[in-house]
């Protein structure tokens, strides 16, 4: 049973939300993972999803994705999300333009695939090899192949924590443009609680298969959130004394 | 034996010779390569296939291909067909055999890409299986020519009205060692020239690999 769905076509594009997850249930044989989750992101709204390792955060991101059936509940969609994953993915016999233009439909994907390049600082290597990329040049390639396709929902599953923090930290600027240029949805996937605090308008945590907490909006520092607190739901630290 | 090249050569017989020789190779190559890639292409891509003509080949690959020359000449008898046919044979399963491994081999993730770039099957296989492949097929590629020149040589040995296996037997009736000599070299020199091809095709199409690209 498969319960993507397609957003209706005539959705104006501020109004309506990038994706919409009711009670999303998704189970590898008899193991649940994802059990009665509800979640929600608006159009431009950059939400990070944090959660100790293997509660099922890659699940939902390849549910969201199209990637995996679903075993209950209802998810809508764009019927094409963009994916960054962990690795690069990147074809290693096509050049970095050929790579950025991957499945696009338009015409004059050298151009399109030259304009993304350039607005993650590679566009003077359209015809250089992936392998002849730094990691965090691989990173940012995979990036401009995700938005060069104009997605209303991008999905990240930890981008960058395979990178160093110095390159870390320029990659959350150069994400943080580009989000605010294109305007998608963002599901950031990260196991780096300050990485969703410098990132996110909205911050979940997930535990036993459902969003067991959530805290809204961050960027304008308007309600600031305390990173003992983040820590406390993920349960590093212990949340109260005694 | 310079000289004795010049003076067939002069006559035109060796060039005839070569020239046969080479259309036979090309055409047992052709089709050998043809049918290899095709049933490696089906049992790459399909479970029903492989289960259908997987053991089959399997089977038959076990039999050294030059045992099957005294079959073939009860089918074929001695002439063109039955050259062309041993050729074939020997190329079809280094290729068939790489085809599929080739194809197995490729990374699921980047499969997993190309769906979630929205490629059709047809783009699937063209922008990324094909080349995932192409590694081991070339390797394929290597062998069949390797094995394709052997089995020419074989079957030119055994009752060729021309060539250069014929020529190598005409003159060892009649003792002249030069000639016989200069079959050799020639041999050589087209498994050089059949290397240095293949080593072609992998410079050009798998320039992106590390490992045999040159440095861009
Ligand atoms: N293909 C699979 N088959 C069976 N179990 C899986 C599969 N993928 C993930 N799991 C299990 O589902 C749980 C959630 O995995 P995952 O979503 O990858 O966690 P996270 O991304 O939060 O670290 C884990 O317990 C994992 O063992
Ligand atoms: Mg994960």
């Amino acid at each position: 049973m498969n319960l993507h769905v397609a957003p209706q076509s005539s959705t104006p594009f501020e109004s309506g939300p990038a994706v919409v997850v009711s009670n999303l249930v998704r189970s590898y044989g008899s193991r649940v993972v994802i059990e009665k989750l509800n979640l929600r992101i608006g159009r431009g709204e950059f939400v990070a999803l944090l959660g100790e390792s293997g509660c099922g955060k890659t699940t939902l991101l390849r549910a969201l994705a199209g990637l995996d059936p679903i075993q209950g509940g209802r998810i809508v969609a764009p019927r094409r999300p963009a994916v960054v994953f962990q690795e690069h993915r990147l074809l290693p016999w096509d050049s970095l333009w050929r790579n950025v233009s991957l499945g696009l439909q338009a015409p004059a994907a050298r151009e399109r695939a030259a304009e993304a390049l350039t607005e993650v600082g590679l566009g003077d290597r359209l015809d250089d090899w992936p392998r002849n990329l730094s990691g965090g040049q691989a990173q940012r390639v995979a990036l401009a192949r995700a938005l060069v396709q104009q997605p209303e929902l991008l999905l990240l599953d930890e981008p960058f924590a395979a990178l160093d923090a110095l390159t870390r930290i320029r990659m959350h600027e150069l994400v943080r443009e580009l989000v605010a240029n294109h305007q998608p949805g963002v599901l950031l996937v990260t196991h780096d609680v300050d990485e969703a605090i410098a990132l996110a308008d909205r911050i979940l945590v997930m535990r036993h298969g459902a969003i067991a907490y959530e805290h809204r909006a961050l960027r304008d520092g308007s309600t600031p959130i305390s990173r003992a607190e983040l820590l406390g739901e993920l349960g590093v630290i212990s949340r109260s004394p005694n | 034996m310079v000289r004795t090249a010049f003076k067939l050569a002069a006559g035109g017989s060796l060039l005839n010779d070569l020239g046969v020789s080479l259309l036979r190779a090309a055409a047992g190559f052709a089709i050998g390569a043809a049918v290899g890639a095709t049933l490696g292409v089906l049992v790459g891509f399909s479970r029903v296939a492989e289960a259908a003509i997987d053991r089959s080949v399997q089977m038959i690959r076990a039999i050294p291909f030059l045992a099957a020359l005294p079959l073939v000449i009860v089918w074929l008898g001695v002439g063109e067909a039955e050259k062309i046919f041993l050729v074939a044979l020997g190329v079809t399963f280094p290729i068939y055999i790489n085809t599929v491994l080739g194809i197995r081999q490729v990374d699921p993730k980047l499969l997993e890409l190309g769906r979630v770039q929205g490629l059709s099957s047809l783009q699937l296989i063209r922008r990324i299986i094909l080349p995932g492949a192409m590694p081991s097929i070339l390797t394929g590629v290597r062998y069949a020519l390797a094995t394709a020149w052997l089995a020419l040589v074989v079957a030119e040995t055994i009752g060729a009205q021309s060539g250069i296996g014929f020529l190598a037997m005409d003159a060892r009736e009649f003792l002249r060692t030069d000639v016989i000599v200069l079959t050799i070299v020639i041999y050589a020199l087209i498994g050089v020239a059949a290397d240095a091809i293949a080593r072609f095709l992998e410079r050009r199409l798998l320039a992106w690999h590390p490992n045999y690209g040159a440095p861009r």
